[in-house]
């Protein structure tokens, strides 16, 4: 027992000498269970999907190697293509407004004042509530008849007969947008917030002194020391509007005409809906080489900066 | 520069900081009060335009009654998805624990191989693996089991968890082990006794975060469960709210959003510290 102890205690160099005892092998009992799951769970269907996508594969049936040709039916796959435009012009809207409504909030409760703890749970508690919760509850706010936006503005005298919101691609479009601040923005919120908080204070006061404004603390002290920050509050914003399915599904079902189709949903519609397994398996390497080159840039733009620390 | 600004100036600055607060506060929260309260009205009520937005001709609680008689009705998707995040949560604990005691203390092959194989799975989006991971539930016969979404939900925890609790493990420092063990303390003792109640906030963090992602996860459910009667709450209700049973009953979809938020708020006010902190531990590292 002793010398286990001190196998894990002691120092690298000697930890070689006594530490290859068998009693560490247990540590492969421990983490075995995981691991299988994450091979059966991820990494063999990981392997299906490359496997698949150079198959015709319908859900029934025989399925047929056929090369690349999945992928080249993709090039021409001009819907495909559409979805992808869509989910990156939406990408853009979305991050842009959500940074613009939660940069500012993460300022307000930054300091801790009275009510702040109180306002910044108010503000983060669409965050916690799951996203077909949101849609289900905005897409009856959002309802021509039933719902709030609509008739209230017709109650008010603001419009002449009552309006659907959801019939037409830009008043559906921005609701969707602000559907989506409102329940992503707290989250947003305290990632810049933690970011806000590692500034050291006494930098800020240098800066006070210096005879620094506000406006010029802000862009030399505060943006670049929040930039790990910033960039990880970016790309948790990017990956996920990219990967968005549960908001246009459910209050949209991908309309009106198909205008508001991403890419999972694209996906999910030729996998689940017409079972072309195959060639769902192709789209789905698309949009993962995507994430993953996203990954990447993730992985860039969060290098420890050069310098400090 | 405080002392500078006048009395009065300091007050229209605290006033302007607390309508700015209260009128986000109220953006914020408006939609989920409006539900629940709606909710509570008399189905005819329901159906009109929710202004204002309690019930005036009479609390009610038929929204919820009418709700159980959809399909397999609220209850049993309730059931279901109660069913799904509690074994969400316990299996994802037990399995990040153990592998984090295993990453944080043991040596062994393929150490870094495997932590680095776990953590990367989060770079990968499984909406693009949904329909492998159809096909390995069905060779599993898994296949529209509740049993088979808990293994998908659990295997999407582990990056985050495993994590955590591998970095939880590691803040424990080592002097407590070695006095265990001095005390003949075994490795089940060691780990449940010991180690547990001192890694005990981080276990707090990854089951709540278990629960609300399986509580609300929507896509793989809406994928991989075909049989009405395995519907969670999500499904159920977007089935409903898309009229698969008839016209659509707003007051029976402000009840079930109602239900379906009500656990995620009350665990979050209650467990706040632990929420942030799980965000702040994946923000800083």
């Amino acid at each position: 027992m002793t010398t286990i102890t001190a196998s894990t205690t002691a120092p690298p160099r000697a930890r070689k000498l006594v530490g290859a005892g068998r009693r560490q092998w247990i540590g492969l009992l421990y983490v075995a269970p995981a691991v299988a799951l994450v091979m059966v769970f991820f990494v063999i269907p990981l392997g299906m999907t490359a496997w698949m996508s150079l198959h015709n594969w319908p859900l029934m049936g025989e399925h047929a190697f056929i090369g690349l040709d999945n992928y080249w039916a993709i090039l021409r796959d001009t819907r495909f293509w559409n979805a992808l435009k869509f989910t990156g012009y939406y990408t853009v809207v979305v991050t842009i407004a959500i940074f613009a409504v939660a940069f500012p909030l993460a300022i307000f409760i930054e300091k801790p004042r009275p009510l702040t703890n109180l306002y910044r749970t108010f503000f983060f508690m669409p965050a916690v509530v799951g996203f077909a919760s949101a849609s289900l509850l905005w897409s009856w706010l959002l309802n021509v008849d039933s719902g709030l936006f609509s008739p209230a503005a017709y109650d008010l005298g603001l419009i002449d007969k009552k309006f659907n919101l959801l019939a037409t691609f830009q008043p559906a479009f921005w609701s969707i947008i602000a559907m989506v601040v409102w329940k992503v923005a707290g989250f947003t919120m305290i990632i810049l917030m933690t970011g806000l908080q590692s500034i050291p204070q006494d930098l800020q006061e240098a800066a006070v002194i210096d005879g620094a404004g506000p406006f010029a603390r802000f862009r030399a002290i505060t943006l670049p020391l929040m930039r790990r920050t910033l960039a990880l509050a970016l790309i948790l914003s990017v990956a996920g509007s990219i990967l968005a399915f549960d908001q246009f599904y459910i209050i949209l079902r991908g309309g009106p005409r198909n205008q508001t189709l991403t890419a999972v949903y694209w996906i999910f519609n030729q996998s689940f809906v017409s079972f072309k397994l195959g060639y769902g398996a192709a789209l789905s390497m698309v949009l993962l080489v995507i994430l993953v080159a996203l990954s990447l840039i993730q992985l860039w733009l969060l290098r420890k900066p050069e310098g400090l620390d | 520069m405080a002392q500078a600004i006048s009395a009065r100036g300091k007050f229209a600055a605290r006033l302007a900081r607390h309508s700015t607060g209260i009128i986000a506060s109220v953006l914020f929260v408006a939609p989920i009060v409006w539900t629940a309260l709606s909710a509570f009205k008399p189905a005819a009520e329901a159906r009109l335009p929710p202004l204002p937005p309690w019930p005036t001709t009479g609390f009610s609680l038929e929204n919820y009654a009418t709700l159980n008689s959809f399909g397999d009705g609220l209850w049993a998707s309730a059931q279901n998805s109660i069913y799904v995040s509690v074994m969400t949560v316990l299996l994802s604990v037990i399995v990040s624990v153990l592998a984090g005691y295993g990453f944080s203390r043991f040596r062994f092959p393929f150490k870094d191989l495997f932590f680095v194989l776990i953590l990367s799975t989060i770079m990968i989006p499984f909406q693009s693996i949904l329909t492998p991971i159809f096909l390995v539930l069905t060779k599993l016969g898994l296949h529209n089991t509740l049993t088979g979404l808990v293994g998908v939900y659990v295997t999407l925890q582990l990056p985050f968890s495993i994590f955590m609790m591998r970095n939880a493990f590691d803040a424990v420092p080592r002097e407590i082990e070695e006095a265990a063990r001095m005390d003949g303390a075994g490795n089940a003792t060691m780990l449940l006794k010991v180690m547990l109640p001192l890694v005990w906030p981080g276990v707090v963090t990854i089951a709540l975060f278990a629960f609300l992602g399986a509580w609300n996860e929507f896509l793989a459910a809406l994928v991989l469960m075909t049989d009405q009667s395995k519907f969670t709450l999500p499904v159920m209700m977007t089935a409903l709210q898309s009229g698969r049973f008839g016209a659509i009953d707003w007051g029976a979809v402000q009840a079930g959003v109602t239900v379906m938020m009500v656990p995620c708020l009350i665990l979050f006010l209650a467990l706040q510290r632990f929420y942030i902190r799980g965000l702040m531990a994946g923000a800083v590292k």
